[in-house]
């Protein structure tokens, strides 16, 4: 790997030398672990260890509850109960797999927002940052057909609602939703398909995930100041970076601890919080739920889906335009899939050349405003769909979408960025070397 | 700056839940207190058996329970019943055999009947399939403080009617505060003194009422006892692992944060 200059694995023993030269794995794990790191890293870079935490343990948990669960629609839903009642700790296992579902997300967006926040999709990062959106993408389908696989009314409806946008796509719409469906409804073809596909996406993702370290391992990371790790010498590499073991696998793990305490608690005292009453009754085609919402981390795109309505003058101006091809339905799919490719586009959108927020005066707001936008649009997508609703949700799309074909194009040329450090070793000692005279307490207060 | 990132992050998990249910004329639910809501409740075993008593003698008239085995009456953390009276309580029941092709004698390993009413739900995860508190503004704050509540809503249902009756297509419908949209096509099940309790409980219709409730939520929710012990054992473990890596972790950085203040920038 090349990047920061650091000291790599060197065989002693014979043995060593011997696998070395056929097999050089042992160097790979040194040099992987081993990784120099920015020494100044905030509390924000724990979530990747969190992510992988999620994914190992969906991936354990989910192997289990597969040994006991049926996918076919006459026997899904009560073998479900099966596992909650009769299969020893599968109550445990089925809540851990549910909740981790949630608490992979809500990972996954603070990773996210962590990376807009400090210019981490910027370049050289970009493959970094495209990978983690397909891993993103991976993992918002994979959530959703593993809801489907309960087949409670909310997965069944969901199911047939999310399905359904893609028969708005024109002319090849009804048949792409057949080939999705297995048929002309949501049925036990359906089921099944899902159920492969939610198998098979988690170790796609592992995959993805090995090439998202890859790719940042030979970048290097970034860190909160977002200026570079000076690479002219070992030593002086040495003065900006530690060692990623056994300096921030500590401390991951502290905060993993942290977090994985208040996962159990969820998991422990309100493991049905986050999830939906609904889901709780069998299926039915012939009853539609009084409200179908999915689970919370599809809300925000949930709502922008449902923002552009026939009413809206632009839609009203695209379906013109087009002649009824790109009708408010199809609009609204376009909408939702748009609002993710304008964030994974932000690398090349964004024209500042200044990385990190903490030194960019007007990008720090619009930055909090996105902040505050996704909550909003996440409540509104819970919400009905009518009076103010529809108008808090178009006002919080619109920004969505201004805030990365506006805001962040714009800023690079009308934002004067504050002065950085010059090194990360000078923000490291700005943080803890308190000048002389100051309380020199070794109060530990993490970075930002 | 971030942890501000993370407190909202924390309150996002206060937003969701249940927060769809906001609209559509949600009746009104009584806050019942019961023994098995917070971290640290616990069924009331009496309670259980008193539920049980309630669902069989009134309820199973019209109602079902098929995910429920008979057997499980015995568990712990359940009614607790003896296993002899689980075996003489589950001859109280038919079920279907299918290789028999014929109706015959329920034992311990079958499960509760399922409806035999067409229109009456199944009640073996009513009390997770209904949530009895919603809001505020949707934003789930009420079901974390008060549960998602559908033990409550049972009980508000099932003391909630007023009375009032209307006939519209065919069907009597009865005036219920707690029902959504206010007209229920069950008729009132309870009128006090349903059943006779033998500890000696004084059968009116609320006390009833909360005692099917809490049976619907064990029914429901059977490893529930099981399941905040796990929690327990898992939360204050992690809790020892968290202070031990913190003391492991600022050990570890000591040396590096002194030395970024001892040496003078170069």
């Amino acid at each position: 790997m090349s990047g920061i200059p650091h000291d790599h694995y060197k065989p002693q023993s014979s043995g060593e030398k011997w696998l070395h030269s056929r097999l050089p794995i042992v160097g790979l794990l040194y040099d992987t672990i081993m990784i120099p790191t920015p020494k100044n890293l905030n509390w924000m870079w724990i979530w990747g260890i969190v992510l992988t935490f999620c994914l190992v343990l969906q991936i354990v948990t989910g192997i289990v509850l597969v040994m006991h669960y049926t996918p076919h629609v006459d026997y899904a839903f009560a073998s479900v109960e099966h596992i909650m009642r009769n299969v020893n700790g599968g109550h445990m296992l089925r809540y851990l797999h549910q909740n981790g579902a949630s608490l992979f997300f809500v990972a996954v967006y603070l990773h996210i927002f962590r990376g807009l926040y400090y210019g981490s999709y910027k370049a050289p990062r970009e493959i970094t940052w495209i990978i983690g959106m397909l891993i993103y993408l991976l993992m918002m389908g994979t959530a959703f057909m593993g809801y489907v696989l309960p087949w409670g009314q909310m997965s069944f409806w969901g199911a047939t609602v999310i399905t359904g946008l893609f028969g708005a796509i024109p002319f090849v719409g009804d048949s792409i939703l057949t080939w999705l469906q297995g048929g002309p409804a949501v049925d036990n073809a359906t089921l099944n398909r899902f159920f492969s596909l939610h198998y098979l996406f988690p170790f796609i993702i592992a995959g993805l995930v090995a090439v998202h370290i890859w790719a940042f391992h030979t970048t290097g990371n970034n860190n909160p100041t977002g200026v570079e790790v000076r690479r002219g010498s070992k030593e002086e590499a040495e003065r900006d970076t530690l060692p990623f073991w056994p300096y921030f696998v500590i401390k991951d793990l502290f905060a993993l601890a942290l977090v994985m305490a208040v996962f159990f608690a969820i998991v422990g005292f309100m493991p049905n919080y986050l999830g939906h009453p609904d889901n709780y009754i069998e299926a039915n085609p012939l009853v539609t739920p009084a409200h179908i919402v999915p689970e919370w981390y599809f809300l925000p795109f949930y709502a922008i889906l449902r923002a552009f309505t026939a009413d809206v003058w632009l839609v009203m101006a695209v379906d013109w335009i087009t002649g009824g091809i790109i009708d408010a339905k199809f609009f609204g799919v376009v909408a939702m899939f748009g609002a993710l490719i304008v964030l994974a586009l932000a690398p090349w959108l964004d024209t500042s050349s200044v990385r990190s927020g903490r030194y960019r005066p007007m990008f720090k707001w619009w930055f909090w405003l996105l902040v505050v936008d996704f909550f909003v649009l996440m409540w509104v997508g819970a919400m009905p769909a009518e009076g103010i609703y529809t108008w808090i949700s178009l006002i919080a799309s619109t920004y969505w979408f201004a805030f990365f074909l506006v805001i962040l194009p714009l800023l690079g040329v009308i934002e004067k960025p504050l002065p950085q450090p010059a090194t990360i070793e000078d923000d490291f000692k700005a943080h803890y070397g308190k000048p002389a005279g100051a309380d020199g307490a070794g109060a530990a207060t993490p970075a930002e | 700056m971030f942890r501000k990132l993370t407190l909202t992050a924390a309150l996002a998990l206060a937003l969701p839940a249940g927060a769809a249910l906001a609209a559509g004329g949600a009746g009104y639910v009584e806050d019942f207190d019961f023994s098995f809501e917070g971290p640290f409740g616990t069924y009331d075993q009496m309670q259980l058996q008193r539920g049980l008593q309630v669902y069989t003698e009134i309820c199973a008239a019209c109602h079902g329970m098929k995910f429920v085995p008979i057997r499980t009456l015995a568990d712990d953390g359940g009614p607790g019943l003896p296993e002899d009276q689980v075996r003489a309580y589950a001859e109280f029941w038919e079920v279907w055999d299918p290789e028999l092709q014929d109706f015959r004698t329920a034992t311990p390993n079958d499960h509760f009947p399922e409806s035999g009413l067409e229109n009456a739900p199944d009640l073996s995860l009513m009390a997770k399939a209904r949530a009895g508190f919603h809001g505020p503004y949707g934003l789930g704050i009420n079901q974390f403080f008060k549960g998602i509540g559908g033990a409550e809503y049972i009980a508000s249902l099932l003391t909630g009617y007023t009375g009032e009756e209307k006939e519209e297509a065919g069907t009597i419908l009865y005036e219920n505060k707690a029902f959504p949209g206010g007209w229920i096509s069950m008729s009132p099940p309870l009128w006090g003194d349903d059943v006779i309790y033998e500890d000696g409980t004084e059968a009116t219709i609320e006390q009833q009422s909360k005692d099917v409730a809490a049976f619907l939520m064990w029914a429901a929710e059977p490893k529930m006892m099981a399941r905040k012990q796990a929690g327990f054992v898992a939360v204050t473990f992690l809790a020892v692992l968290t202070v031990l890596l913190y003391l492991t972790n600022k050990q570890l950085w000591a040396p590096v944060k002194a030395r970024a203040k001892g040496q003078p920038a170069e």
